[in-house]
Protein backbone atom coordinates (compact mmCIF):
# COMPACT_ATOMS: atom_id res chain seq x y z
CA UNK A 1 0.00 0.00 0.00
CA UNK A 2 1.28 3.07 -0.47
CA UNK A 3 -0.14 6.48 0.16
CA UNK A 4 -1.16 9.63 -2.56
CA UNK A 5 2.51 11.38 -2.05
CA UNK A 6 4.00 7.90 -3.14
CA UNK A 7 5.73 7.10 0.52
CA UNK A 8 7.38 3.67 1.01
CA UNK A 9 5.41 2.10 3.99
CA UNK A 10 7.99 -1.22 3.67
CA UNK A 11 10.62 1.44 4.25
CA UNK A 12 9.17 3.34 6.88
CA UNK A 13 8.14 -0.17 8.55
CA UNK A 14 11.52 -1.22 8.65
CA UNK A 15 13.30 1.92 9.90
CA UNK A 16 11.08 1.99 12.82
CA UNK A 17 11.45 -1.42 13.61
CA UNK A 18 15.21 -1.14 13.23
CA UNK A 19 14.75 1.76 15.64
CA UNK A 20 12.58 0.33 18.08
CA UNK A 21 15.07 -2.73 18.69
CA UNK A 22 18.03 -0.66 18.72
CA UNK A 23 16.72 1.46 21.62
CA UNK A 24 16.03 -1.52 23.37
CA UNK A 25 19.07 -2.85 22.93
CA UNK A 26 20.66 0.08 24.42
CA UNK A 27 18.52 0.17 27.02
CA UNK A 28 18.10 -3.55 27.98
CA UNK A 29 16.72 -2.71 31.42
CA UNK A 30 13.38 -1.51 29.60
CA UNK A 31 12.78 -4.53 28.50
CA UNK A 32 13.94 -6.78 30.66
CA UNK A 33 11.89 -5.53 33.77
CA UNK A 34 9.17 -7.15 32.54
CA UNK A 35 10.79 -10.42 32.45
CA UNK A 36 12.19 -10.51 35.73
CA UNK A 37 9.00 -9.80 37.26
CA UNK A 38 7.05 -12.64 35.48
CA UNK A 39 9.89 -14.70 36.43
CA UNK A 40 9.56 -13.98 39.95
CA UNK A 41 5.87 -13.67 40.13
CA UNK A 42 5.45 -16.78 38.73
CA UNK A 43 8.36 -18.28 41.09
CA UNK A 44 6.60 -16.88 44.29
CA UNK A 45 3.72 -19.53 43.68
CA UNK A 46 5.54 -22.50 44.27
CA UNK A 47 6.79 -20.72 47.39
CA UNK A 48 4.04 -19.75 49.07
CA UNK A 49 1.89 -23.02 48.04
CA UNK A 50 4.20 -25.37 48.53
CA UNK A 51 5.57 -28.52 46.74
CA UNK A 52 2.35 -29.79 46.16
CA UNK A 53 2.68 -31.10 42.18
CA UNK A 54 -1.26 -31.70 41.37
CA UNK A 55 -2.57 -29.17 42.91
CA UNK A 56 0.51 -26.57 41.36
CA UNK A 57 -0.17 -28.52 38.14
CA UNK A 58 -4.19 -27.78 38.65
CA UNK A 59 -3.62 -23.62 39.23
CA UNK A 60 -0.20 -23.21 36.91
CA UNK A 61 -2.54 -22.31 34.05
CA UNK A 62 -3.84 -19.10 35.28
CA UNK A 63 -0.98 -18.26 37.94
CA UNK A 64 1.16 -17.96 34.25
CA UNK A 65 -1.28 -16.37 32.61
CA UNK A 66 -2.22 -13.75 35.16
CA UNK A 67 1.90 -13.26 35.59
CA UNK A 68 2.32 -13.05 32.05
CA UNK A 69 -0.57 -10.14 32.21
CA UNK A 70 0.71 -8.26 34.65
CA UNK A 71 4.48 -8.22 33.31
CA UNK A 72 2.77 -7.01 30.09
CA UNK A 73 1.12 -4.54 31.91
CA UNK A 74 4.10 -2.91 33.51
CA UNK A 75 5.27 -2.25 30.09
CA UNK A 76 2.88 -0.48 28.80
CA UNK A 77 3.34 3.12 30.40
CA UNK A 78 6.59 3.63 28.60
CA UNK A 79 5.19 2.49 25.60
CA UNK A 80 4.76 6.00 23.77
CA UNK A 81 5.55 8.15 26.54
CA UNK A 82 8.92 8.17 26.11
CA UNK A 83 8.44 9.45 21.95
CA UNK A 84 5.66 11.63 23.51
CA UNK A 85 8.22 13.76 25.76
CA UNK A 86 10.92 13.71 23.32
CA UNK A 87 8.65 14.59 20.74
CA UNK A 88 9.20 12.06 18.64
CA UNK A 89 5.78 11.07 18.49
CA UNK A 90 4.78 14.72 16.85
CA UNK A 91 6.90 13.39 14.09
CA UNK A 92 4.92 10.49 14.10
CA UNK A 93 2.06 12.39 13.46
CA UNK A 94 3.47 14.65 10.80
CA UNK A 95 4.92 11.77 9.32
CA UNK A 96 3.39 11.17 5.54
CA UNK A 97 3.08 7.07 6.59
CA UNK A 98 -0.89 6.83 8.40
CA UNK A 99 -0.32 6.90 11.89
CA UNK A 100 -2.41 3.60 12.35
CA UNK A 101 0.85 1.71 10.25
CA UNK A 102 3.36 3.31 12.50
CA UNK A 103 1.27 2.45 15.97
CA UNK A 104 0.98 -1.39 14.27
CA UNK A 105 4.92 -1.54 13.54
CA UNK A 106 5.25 0.04 16.92
CA UNK A 107 3.58 -2.36 18.62
CA UNK A 108 4.55 -5.41 16.97
CA UNK A 109 8.26 -4.33 17.78
CA UNK A 110 6.79 -4.14 21.79
CA UNK A 111 5.25 -7.35 21.21
CA UNK A 112 8.63 -8.91 19.95
CA UNK A 113 10.95 -7.22 22.57
CA UNK A 114 8.57 -7.80 25.48
CA UNK A 115 6.65 -10.30 24.56
CA UNK A 116 9.15 -13.27 23.17
CA UNK A 117 11.45 -13.24 26.25
CA UNK A 118 8.09 -13.75 28.19
CA UNK A 119 7.46 -16.74 25.92
CA UNK A 120 10.84 -18.19 25.70
CA UNK A 121 10.41 -17.75 30.44
CA UNK A 122 7.43 -19.84 30.13
CA UNK A 123 8.84 -23.30 30.16
CA UNK A 124 11.17 -22.57 32.75
CA UNK A 125 7.99 -21.32 35.01
CA UNK A 126 5.55 -24.47 33.57
CA UNK A 127 8.21 -26.73 35.08
CA UNK A 128 8.29 -24.93 38.51
CA UNK A 129 4.63 -24.93 38.20
CA UNK A 130 4.77 -28.99 37.60
CA UNK A 131 3.02 -28.92 34.26
CA UNK A 132 3.16 -31.51 32.11
CA UNK A 133 5.04 -30.92 28.52
CA UNK A 134 1.41 -31.54 26.48
CA UNK A 135 0.21 -28.59 28.61
CA UNK A 136 3.44 -26.36 28.43
CA UNK A 137 3.24 -26.87 24.58
CA UNK A 138 -0.58 -25.73 24.61
CA UNK A 139 0.52 -22.35 27.15
CA UNK A 140 2.79 -21.59 24.46
CA UNK A 141 0.44 -21.89 21.86
CA UNK A 142 -2.12 -19.88 23.84
CA UNK A 143 0.76 -17.14 24.74
CA UNK A 144 2.11 -17.02 21.48
CA UNK A 145 -1.73 -15.78 20.22
CA UNK A 146 -2.67 -13.90 23.39
CA UNK A 147 0.37 -11.76 24.02
CA UNK A 148 0.16 -9.65 20.71
CA UNK A 149 -3.93 -9.25 21.56
CA UNK A 150 -2.65 -8.36 25.45
CA UNK A 151 -0.07 -5.98 23.50
CA UNK A 152 -2.35 -4.37 21.61
CA UNK A 153 -4.98 -3.71 23.67
CA UNK A 154 -2.58 -2.40 26.15
CA UNK A 155 -1.30 0.16 23.64
CA UNK A 156 -4.71 1.77 23.17
CA UNK A 157 -4.70 2.43 27.27
CA UNK A 158 -1.11 3.98 26.74
CA UNK A 159 -2.45 6.12 24.62
CA UNK A 160 -5.54 7.28 26.33
CA UNK A 161 -3.81 7.59 29.43
CA UNK A 162 -0.56 9.19 27.91
CA UNK A 163 -1.37 12.64 28.45
CA UNK A 164 -1.47 12.03 32.26
CA UNK A 165 0.95 12.35 34.39
CA UNK A 166 0.73 9.56 36.90
CA UNK A 167 -1.53 7.19 34.10
CA UNK A 168 -0.26 4.15 35.80
CA UNK A 169 -3.25 3.07 38.09
CA UNK A 170 -5.71 4.10 35.55
CA UNK A 171 -4.10 2.13 32.77
CA UNK A 172 -4.50 -1.00 34.34
CA UNK A 173 -7.97 -0.07 35.41
CA UNK A 174 -8.88 0.51 31.93
CA UNK A 175 -6.91 -2.42 30.54
CA UNK A 176 -7.39 -5.40 32.61
CA UNK A 177 -11.48 -5.52 31.76
CA UNK A 178 -10.39 -6.38 28.37
CA UNK A 179 -7.85 -8.61 29.45
CA UNK A 180 -10.64 -10.91 30.91
CA UNK A 181 -11.39 -12.95 27.73
CA UNK A 182 -7.74 -13.44 26.27
CA UNK A 183 -7.38 -14.96 30.21
CA UNK A 184 -10.08 -17.30 30.11
CA UNK A 185 -9.61 -18.91 27.08
CA UNK A 186 -5.65 -18.84 27.79
CA UNK A 187 -6.41 -20.41 30.84
CA UNK A 188 -8.93 -23.12 29.91
CA UNK A 189 -7.42 -24.09 26.90
CA UNK A 190 -4.43 -25.60 29.21
CA UNK A 191 -6.56 -26.86 31.28
CA UNK A 192 -8.44 -28.59 28.54
CA UNK A 193 -5.08 -30.08 27.57
CA UNK A 194 -4.84 -31.53 31.22
CA UNK A 195 -8.52 -33.21 31.28
CA UNK A 196 -7.65 -34.35 27.54
CA UNK A 197 -9.96 -32.39 26.45
CA UNK A 198 -9.62 -30.86 22.37
CA UNK A 199 -8.21 -27.16 22.57
CA UNK A 200 -8.79 -26.54 18.90
CA UNK A 201 -12.10 -24.23 20.25
CA UNK A 202 -10.09 -22.45 23.13
CA UNK A 203 -7.53 -21.36 20.12
CA UNK A 204 -9.95 -20.79 17.58
CA UNK A 205 -10.92 -18.10 19.61
CA UNK A 206 -7.65 -16.72 20.67
CA UNK A 207 -7.22 -15.97 17.53
CA UNK A 208 -10.42 -14.43 16.84
CA UNK A 209 -9.67 -11.88 19.68
CA UNK A 210 -6.16 -11.30 18.36
CA UNK A 211 -7.88 -10.60 14.36
CA UNK A 212 -10.43 -8.63 16.04
CA UNK A 213 -7.63 -6.48 18.10
CA UNK A 214 -5.39 -6.62 15.66
CA UNK A 215 -7.81 -4.58 12.67
CA UNK A 216 -9.57 -2.05 15.28
CA UNK A 217 -7.11 -0.75 17.48
CA UNK A 218 -4.36 0.16 15.51
CA UNK A 219 -7.21 2.94 14.82
CA UNK A 220 -8.34 3.73 18.18
CA UNK A 221 -4.51 3.99 19.52
CA UNK A 222 -3.97 6.50 15.85
CA UNK A 223 -7.15 8.71 17.40
CA UNK A 224 -6.20 8.40 20.92
CA UNK A 225 -2.50 9.68 20.28
CA UNK A 226 -3.56 12.62 18.34
CA UNK A 227 -6.09 13.75 20.93
CA UNK A 228 -3.64 13.13 24.00
CA UNK A 229 -0.42 13.62 21.81
CA UNK A 230 -0.85 16.14 19.53
CA UNK B 1 7.44 52.28 2.94
CA UNK B 2 3.44 51.25 3.68
CA UNK B 3 1.99 48.30 5.56
CA UNK B 4 0.78 45.26 4.22
CA UNK B 5 -2.63 45.28 3.43
CA UNK B 6 -4.15 42.71 6.07
CA UNK B 7 -5.14 43.66 9.10
CA UNK B 8 -8.06 42.00 11.05
CA UNK B 9 -9.64 42.94 14.38
CA UNK B 10 -11.60 40.97 17.04
CA UNK B 11 -13.33 41.56 19.99
CA UNK B 12 -12.42 39.29 23.07
CA UNK B 13 -13.63 39.90 26.84
CA UNK B 14 -14.85 43.21 25.99
CA UNK B 15 -11.55 44.79 24.81
CA UNK B 16 -10.97 45.41 21.15
CA UNK B 17 -7.93 43.45 19.74
CA UNK B 18 -6.24 43.02 16.37
CA UNK B 19 -3.50 41.17 14.93
CA UNK B 20 -1.89 42.94 11.95
CA UNK B 21 0.52 42.16 9.62
CA UNK B 22 3.23 44.42 8.64
CA UNK B 23 7.02 44.35 7.02
CA UNK B 24 9.48 44.39 9.62
CA UNK B 25 11.18 47.15 8.13
CA UNK B 26 7.95 49.30 8.11
CA UNK B 27 7.12 50.60 11.63
CA UNK B 28 2.89 50.21 11.63
CA UNK B 29 1.75 53.91 10.92
CA UNK B 30 -0.92 54.44 13.07
CA UNK B 31 -4.00 55.09 11.11
CA UNK B 32 -2.89 53.36 8.19
CA UNK B 33 -5.82 52.16 6.27
CA UNK B 34 -7.73 48.93 6.86
CA UNK B 35 -7.73 47.09 3.34
CA UNK B 36 -9.58 44.72 4.23
CA UNK B 37 -12.50 44.47 5.91
CA UNK B 38 -11.88 42.98 8.99
CA UNK B 39 -15.12 40.88 9.29
CA UNK B 40 -14.89 38.72 6.31
CA UNK B 41 -12.66 36.66 5.15
CA UNK B 42 -9.13 36.11 3.69
CA UNK B 43 -8.20 39.23 1.32
CA UNK B 44 -4.81 39.18 1.28
CA UNK B 45 -4.29 38.31 -2.65
CA UNK B 46 -6.16 41.31 -3.50
CA UNK B 47 -4.27 43.24 -5.41
CA UNK B 48 -2.20 46.73 -3.85
CA UNK B 49 -4.44 49.79 -3.91
CA UNK B 50 -1.69 52.26 -3.33
CA UNK B 51 1.25 52.42 -4.99
CA UNK B 52 3.67 52.37 -2.26
CA UNK B 53 3.15 48.87 -1.67
CA UNK B 54 5.84 46.52 -0.24
CA UNK B 55 6.94 44.07 -3.18
CA UNK B 56 6.76 40.57 -1.40
CA UNK B 57 9.99 38.39 -2.82
CA UNK B 58 8.93 36.55 -5.39
CA UNK B 59 10.10 33.28 -6.65
CA UNK B 60 9.99 31.92 -9.96
CA UNK B 61 7.41 29.57 -9.00
CA UNK B 62 5.03 32.53 -7.95
CA UNK B 63 3.76 33.61 -10.09
CA UNK B 64 2.77 31.12 -12.30
CA UNK B 65 1.35 29.37 -8.89
CA UNK B 66 -1.71 31.81 -7.77
CA UNK B 67 -2.64 29.36 -4.94
CA UNK B 68 -0.88 30.48 -2.11
CA UNK B 69 1.32 27.50 -0.62
CA UNK B 70 -0.72 27.82 3.07
CA UNK B 71 -3.62 29.73 4.43
CA UNK B 72 -5.24 30.85 7.02
CA UNK B 73 -8.81 31.70 6.72
CA UNK B 74 -10.55 33.69 9.79
CA UNK B 75 -8.64 31.17 12.76
CA UNK B 76 -9.23 30.94 16.07
CA UNK B 77 -7.99 29.40 18.81
CA UNK B 78 -9.31 29.39 22.64
CA UNK B 79 -7.84 27.69 25.80
CA UNK B 80 -9.16 27.43 28.91
CA UNK B 81 -11.75 29.90 28.33
CA UNK B 82 -8.79 32.48 27.47
CA UNK B 83 -9.07 33.76 23.66
CA UNK B 84 -5.27 33.33 21.85
CA UNK B 85 -6.47 35.01 18.57
CA UNK B 86 -9.25 35.32 16.36
CA UNK B 87 -10.06 36.07 12.96
CA UNK B 88 -6.62 35.51 11.70
CA UNK B 89 -6.06 35.75 8.22
CA UNK B 90 -2.84 35.11 6.58
CA UNK B 91 -1.38 33.25 3.77
CA UNK B 92 2.34 32.11 2.84
CA UNK B 93 3.63 31.87 -0.65
CA UNK B 94 6.73 29.58 -1.72
CA UNK B 95 9.43 31.61 -1.04
CA UNK B 96 8.13 33.84 1.65
CA UNK B 97 9.19 34.06 5.60
CA UNK B 98 6.35 34.90 8.13
CA UNK B 99 7.91 35.30 11.08
CA UNK B 100 4.82 35.04 14.28
CA UNK B 101 5.91 37.44 17.26
CA UNK B 102 4.20 38.30 19.85
CA UNK B 103 4.99 37.77 23.78
CA UNK B 104 5.63 34.83 26.18
CA UNK B 105 1.44 32.77 25.91
CA UNK B 106 0.47 34.84 23.03
CA UNK B 107 0.01 31.70 21.41
CA UNK B 108 2.72 31.43 18.89
CA UNK B 109 3.58 28.08 19.08
CA UNK B 110 -0.16 26.87 19.49
CA UNK B 111 -0.37 28.64 16.07
CA UNK B 112 2.40 27.50 14.34
CA UNK B 113 1.22 23.55 15.57
CA UNK B 114 -2.21 24.23 14.53
CA UNK B 115 -0.33 24.85 10.79
CA UNK B 116 1.48 21.57 11.25
CA UNK B 117 -1.93 19.89 11.84
CA UNK B 118 -0.66 18.92 15.22
CA UNK B 119 -3.78 21.01 16.76
CA UNK B 120 -7.36 21.67 15.15
CA UNK B 121 -8.26 25.45 15.21
CA UNK B 122 -11.37 26.42 17.15
CA UNK B 123 -12.69 27.68 14.47
CA UNK B 124 -11.74 29.00 10.51
CA UNK B 125 -9.85 27.06 8.39
CA UNK B 126 -6.01 26.12 7.09
CA UNK B 127 -5.71 25.46 3.48
CA UNK B 128 -2.39 23.87 1.82
CA UNK B 129 -2.35 24.48 -1.65
CA UNK B 130 -5.90 25.71 -1.69
CA UNK B 131 -7.53 22.67 -0.05
CA UNK B 132 -8.58 22.46 3.95
CA UNK B 133 -5.29 20.84 5.66
CA UNK B 134 -7.28 18.02 7.40
CA UNK B 135 -7.74 16.55 4.24
CA UNK B 136 -3.99 16.94 2.78
CA UNK B 137 -2.53 15.52 6.06
CA UNK B 138 -0.08 12.89 4.30
CA UNK B 139 0.70 15.50 1.36
CA UNK B 140 1.97 18.35 3.69
CA UNK B 141 3.20 15.69 6.33
CA UNK B 142 5.82 15.06 3.09
CA UNK B 143 6.46 18.25 2.35
CA UNK B 144 6.59 20.02 6.18
CA UNK B 145 9.98 19.87 8.20
CA UNK B 146 8.41 20.46 11.39
CA UNK B 147 11.32 21.25 14.59
CA UNK B 148 9.40 22.35 17.90
CA UNK B 149 10.83 22.70 21.51
CA UNK B 150 11.05 18.78 21.68
CA UNK B 151 13.99 18.33 19.59
CA UNK B 152 12.39 14.61 18.87
CA UNK B 153 16.33 13.08 19.69
CA UNK B 154 16.72 9.96 21.27
CA UNK B 155 19.77 9.99 23.69
CA UNK B 156 20.72 6.70 23.41
CA UNK B 157 21.06 6.64 19.73
CA UNK B 158 23.53 9.09 17.94
CA UNK B 159 22.93 11.96 15.71
CA UNK B 160 23.42 9.51 12.75
CA UNK B 161 21.14 7.13 13.58
CA UNK B 162 18.71 9.92 14.70
CA UNK B 163 18.70 11.51 11.44
CA UNK B 164 18.25 8.43 9.07
CA UNK B 165 15.32 7.58 11.35
CA UNK B 166 13.89 11.01 11.17
CA UNK B 167 14.22 10.96 7.51
CA UNK B 168 12.89 7.24 7.39
CA UNK B 169 9.82 8.72 9.09
CA UNK B 170 9.32 11.07 6.05
CA UNK B 171 9.88 8.34 3.36
CA UNK B 172 13.63 9.66 2.42
CA UNK B 173 15.83 7.29 2.12
CA UNK B 174 19.36 9.21 0.87
CA UNK B 175 20.81 8.23 3.79
CA UNK B 176 24.17 8.93 2.74
CA UNK B 177 24.02 12.58 2.64
CA UNK B 178 23.36 12.54 6.62
CA UNK B 179 27.01 12.99 7.59
CA UNK B 180 27.70 15.84 4.82
CA UNK B 181 24.39 17.50 6.50
CA UNK B 182 26.14 17.02 10.06
CA UNK B 183 29.33 18.14 8.93
CA UNK B 184 27.53 21.02 7.27
CA UNK B 185 25.71 21.78 11.02
CA UNK B 186 29.50 21.60 12.78
CA UNK B 187 29.09 18.14 13.69
CA UNK B 188 32.28 16.08 12.37
CA UNK B 189 33.41 13.85 14.41
CA UNK B 190 30.14 13.74 16.61
CA UNK B 191 28.32 11.45 14.19
CA UNK B 192 28.55 8.57 15.95
CA UNK B 193 28.49 9.61 19.65
CA UNK B 194 25.30 8.48 21.60
CA UNK B 195 23.26 12.46 21.81
CA UNK B 196 23.25 11.87 25.07
CA UNK B 197 27.20 13.23 24.95
CA UNK B 198 26.43 16.21 23.11
CA UNK B 199 25.49 19.51 24.70
CA UNK B 200 22.30 20.87 23.79
CA UNK B 201 23.25 23.30 21.67
CA UNK B 202 24.38 20.23 19.58
CA UNK B 203 21.57 18.32 19.45
CA UNK B 204 19.96 21.19 18.80
CA UNK B 205 22.38 21.72 15.70
CA UNK B 206 21.52 17.81 15.22
CA UNK B 207 17.57 18.31 14.74
CA UNK B 208 18.60 21.27 12.57
CA UNK B 209 20.91 19.29 9.99
CA UNK B 210 17.60 17.33 9.27
CA UNK B 211 16.40 20.73 7.27
CA UNK B 212 19.54 19.90 4.89
CA UNK B 213 18.30 16.39 4.45
CA UNK B 214 14.42 16.61 3.54
CA UNK B 215 12.96 18.06 0.64
CA UNK B 216 10.36 19.65 2.59
CA UNK B 217 8.74 22.94 1.04
CA UNK B 218 7.11 24.56 4.52
CA UNK B 219 9.65 24.63 7.30
CA UNK B 220 8.36 25.02 10.48
CA UNK B 221 10.32 26.25 13.74
CA UNK B 222 9.69 27.49 16.89
CA UNK B 223 12.24 29.17 18.69
CA UNK B 224 14.94 27.41 16.49
CA UNK B 225 17.63 29.49 17.67
CA UNK B 226 17.30 28.72 21.19
CA UNK B 227 20.98 27.21 22.65
CA UNK B 228 22.81 27.89 19.39
CA UNK B 229 26.05 30.06 19.28
CA UNK B 230 26.45 33.02 16.92
CA UNK B 231 27.81 30.56 14.35
CA UNK B 232 25.19 28.39 14.22
CA UNK B 233 22.73 30.96 14.28
CA UNK B 234 23.95 32.39 11.32
CA UNK B 235 24.21 29.05 9.35
CA UNK B 236 20.57 28.86 10.43
CA UNK B 237 20.01 32.13 8.33
CA UNK B 238 21.99 31.03 5.63
CA UNK B 239 20.14 27.83 5.24
CA UNK B 240 16.61 30.15 5.51
CA UNK B 241 18.19 31.75 3.08
CA UNK B 242 19.11 29.38 0.17
CA UNK B 243 15.69 27.70 0.99
CA UNK B 244 13.32 30.86 0.03
CA UNK B 245 15.30 31.36 -2.75
CA UNK B 246 14.66 27.45 -4.40
CA UNK B 247 11.13 28.59 -4.02
CA UNK B 248 10.20 26.91 -0.16
CA UNK B 249 7.97 28.74 2.92
CA UNK B 250 9.48 29.66 6.27
CA UNK B 251 6.87 29.99 9.06
CA UNK B 252 8.99 30.91 12.51
CA UNK B 253 9.39 32.34 16.28
CA UNK B 254 12.44 33.75 17.20
CA UNK B 255 12.67 36.00 19.94
CA UNK B 256 16.11 37.01 18.58
CA UNK B 257 16.31 39.80 15.91
CA UNK B 258 16.54 37.90 12.74
CA UNK B 259 19.92 38.90 10.26
CA UNK B 260 18.29 38.22 6.85
CA UNK B 261 19.69 39.41 3.74
CA UNK B 262 16.11 39.58 2.06
CA UNK B 263 13.26 40.88 3.33
CA UNK B 264 10.08 39.09 5.41
CA UNK B 265 7.27 39.49 7.26
CA UNK B 266 5.90 39.49 10.25
CA UNK B 267 2.60 38.48 11.83
CA UNK B 268 2.14 39.57 15.68
CA UNK B 269 -0.16 38.25 18.29
CA UNK B 270 -2.01 39.34 20.95
CA UNK B 271 -1.20 42.99 19.72
CA UNK B 272 -3.99 45.82 21.21
CA UNK B 273 -5.31 47.95 19.46
CA UNK B 274 -6.29 51.33 21.17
Amino acid sequence: MSSATGVALHRIAAGLLRRELLLAWRRPGESLNPLLFYLLVGSLFPLGIGPDAAFLARIAAGVIWIAALLALLLSFDNLFRADHDDGTLEQFLLSPCPLYFLVLVKLAAHACIVGLPLLLATPLLGLMLALPAPAIGTLLCTLLLGVPTLVMLGGVGAALTLGLRRGGLLLSLLVLPLYVPVLIFGASAVQATQSGLPVTGHLAFIGALLAATLVTTPFAIAAALRISGG
Amino acid sequence: MALHPVRSALTAGGRRRAYRFSRVDAPHPPGAPFLCDPASGSRYNQPPQSGSEPILVQSAEQSIDAVPLLQAVGLGCERDDRTLFRRLDFAVQGGELLEVRGRNGSGKTTLLRMVAGLGEPDEGELRWRGRPLRRMRAELGSELCYLGHLPAIKETLTARENLRFAMQLKGCCASERIDAALAESGLRGFEDLPCRQLSAGQRRRVALALLRLLPARLWILDEPFTALDRQAVAQLEQWIEAHRAQGGAVLLTTHQPLGLGSAWRTLTLGESVA
